[in-house]
């Protein structure tokens, strides 16, 4: 479990995170969303203790990341500077990790195995396809077999086998009872990976939910209904809904019922339905709607490069 | 539009197996930190060839410079002949050998800082002054042995070559061994200044820039202040002070040797000190 608690960072002038609180749960796969810029990788570095918040506290498993010893073991990392030397081989790579915090050599073979670089080990890093390294980041993430694990923007650079993959394992990781924090700007991601979500924008907590909820509360939620009296169904269901429109196919779009109600109040007006469909609001468009007034201008402003990266360190 | 949230679970994903217990033990695991930056040294080839630069340059210059010495000798007048010292003249690859070794200490450094690596090492051992000074002992041991055997080779083929006028000295004699000795720990030391100034600045082209300017360029700028100015400021300076320790015949405007040794090790701690407050303050 992970606690942060009115977690800010200042970097001069610019506010990347907000007063965050949130809880990131144990046996489910949290997303962390957001808008390129939002704060989530410096959350995530000051999850491990990397940068040190402005104000505020973090820690996993009610300790902060720097008191930790042999911390391997128990949390694992991908970053988004994945920080791989290109001259230095994968297994050398792991390795040294392993041998900081006690890891048995023949467990960093094993997770070379786990992500299919085995044939590639002993290469140097340097030669490696994007989706290589990504795996040999994960491959780290996972050397200490952790309980808790945060992986920002894992699926970037994947192809879609290696993304299937690494949605597998994280549900299957979450299922054991582990925490798994999972940070993307992506909301398709999300929508197939996540069971919570924490969803940030300009450093500032946006929603704190589960992804079903997520969807069900945004303004989104709408019934199309068809009749051959248009014009009866609206007069029955415009009292009652928030919005009632007319497509030009002829289509009504109800905002505010839900399907039974719309056929309720068709049926007491007597009026034939001829199609009723729920449409349910995407969770892009929940996430846009969310976050469109928080999507983060600074970089034009302030010349901050939009992520972080090694070169802002 | 219709939105399926439920994702296709896989019953059995591919989920890491057992790693170790988590070891109870409290306190810090040196030894395997120690292992950690010895796998991190040996396992880039920027290591092996400044290392093979150290020792090719000490070895290669004081053959040239004897050899040089050598075709000279006969047209020397008694003064050049009489002050001619030849422990530190086979000695002198260190002015170029020092970059080598020097490059190495910033790369070891500056290297995880410029691949985003420090950030993996600090979330392995939080305890950021323990991998600070893991690194200083495993750097600073590989740079001691290659810097001794680089010293140690200098001198002999050196002496070797110098024989032919007479002119050798013996490791035997009266503060050669120490300035043979010292000439390693020279190289040594500017090493572990270049790790330290690697942490402080991060960046390889910069801290490799002040390492030089410091032993390079600053003794000439020294120079070039009014008497007696130009002298005094030199001999304290890191390499005037350094090298003192790796000369036989104290030539007048050198500190003692053991002087120079204690001022050249003060400049390495302070650097030190300041390299473990900055890295454990600063975000990674
Ligand atoms: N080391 C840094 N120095 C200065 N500004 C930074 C640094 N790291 C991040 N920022 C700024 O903080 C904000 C949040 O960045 P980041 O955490 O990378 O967002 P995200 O990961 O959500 O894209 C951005 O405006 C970014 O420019
Ligand atoms: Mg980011």
């Amino acid at each position: 479990m992970i606690e942060a608690r009115n977690l800010t960072k200042r970097y001069g002038p610019v506010v990347a995170v907000d007063d965050l609180t949130f809880d990131v749960l144990p046996g489910v796969v949290t997303g962390f969303l957001g808008p390129n810029g939002a704060g989530k990788s410096t959350t995530m570095r000051m999850i491990l203790g990397l940068d040190a918040p402005s104000s505020g506290t973090v820690t996993v498993d009610g300790r902060p990341y720097r008191t930790m010893l042999r911390p391997l073991h128990h949390v694992g990392a991908l970053l988004e500077a994945r920080g791989i030397h290109p001259g230095r081989s994968a297994r050398n790579y792991l390795l040294c990790l392993a041998q900081a915090n006690a890891i048995p050599e023949a467990r960093v073979d094993e997770a070379l195995d786990m992500v299919g670089l085995t044939a590639v080990a002993r290469k140097r890093a340097g030669g490696y396809s994007l989706g290589m390294n990504q795996r040999l980041g994960i491959a780290a993430a996972l050397l200490g077999d952790p309980d808790v694990l945060l992986l920002d923007e894992p699926v970037n650079g994947l192809d879609p086998e290696g993304i299937i993959w690494i949605r597998t394992l994280l549900r299957g990781l979450a299922a054991e009872g582990r925490t798994v924090l999972l940070s993307s700007h992506l909301m398709t991601e999300m929508a197939l990976t996540a069971d919570r979500l924490i969803v940030i924008g300009r450093g500032r907590l946006i929603a704190d939910t589960t992804v079903d909820e997520f969807i069900l509360r945004s303004s989104g939620n709408r019934v199309r209904v068809r009749s051959p009296e248009v014009g009866r169904l609206r007069a029955a269901l415009e009292p009652e809904a928030e919005a009632v429109e007319t497509r030009d196919d002829g289509a009504l779009i109800v905002t505010g019922l839900d399907c039974p109600e719309v056929a309720t109040l068709a049926a007491a007006a007597g009026v034939p339905v001829h199609e009723l469909v729920a449409e349910t609001a995407s969770l892009e468009q929940a996430y846009l709607e969310l976050t469109q007034d928080s999507v983060d201008y600074r970089p034009d402003q302030s010349g901050y490069p939009i992520s972080a990266n090694a070169d802002a360190a | 539009m219709t939105t399926t949230i439920s994702p296709p679970r896989s019953p059995n994903p591919p989920v890491p197996s057992a790693a170790t217990p988590t070891p109870t033990r409290s306190g810090l695991d040196a030894r395997g930190i120690l292992a950690s930056e010895w796998t991190k040294l040996r396992s880039v080839r920027s290591t092996w060839w400044t290392l093979v630069s150290t020792l090719g340059m000490m070895a290669g210059f004081s053959a040239l410079l004897s050899a040089a010495f050598v075709s000279r000798y006969d047209h020397l007048d008694a003064f050049e002949k009489a002050t001619f010292d030849p422990t530190l003249h086979s000695l002198r690859g260190m002015y170029l050998a020092q970059l080598a070794i020097g490059v190495l200490g910033v790369l070891v450094i500056s290297n995880e800082y410029t691949t985003g690596m420090i950030r993996n090492s600090f979330m392995a051992v939080p305890q950021r002054p323990a991998v600070l000074a893991a690194k200083a002992a495993v750097f600073g041991a590989i740079a001691f042995v290659v810097s001794e055997i680089a010293s140690f080779a200098a001198f002999f083929i050196g002496q070797a070559i110098l024989s032919q006028k007479h002119v050798q000295a013996s490791i035997g004699d009266p503060g050669v061994l120490r300035a043979v000795i010292g000439a390693g720990v020279y190289l040594t030391g500017v090493g572990l200044l270049g790790l330290g100034l690697g942490a402080l600045l991060r960046r390889t082209a910069g801290a490799i820039a002040s390492l030089f300017g410091l032993v390079l360029v600053f003794p000439v700028l020294a120079e070039a202040l009014p008497s007696p100015w130009n002298r005094n400021v030199s001999k304290v300076l890191p390499g005037g002070a350094g090298q003192a320790f790796a000369q036989v015949r104290r030539t007048s405007d050198a500190l003692s040797p053991w002087t120079g040794l204690a001022l050249f090790v003060g400049y390495i701690a302070v650097t030190a000190i300041a390299a473990v407050i900055f890295v454990n303050r600063r975000d990674a």
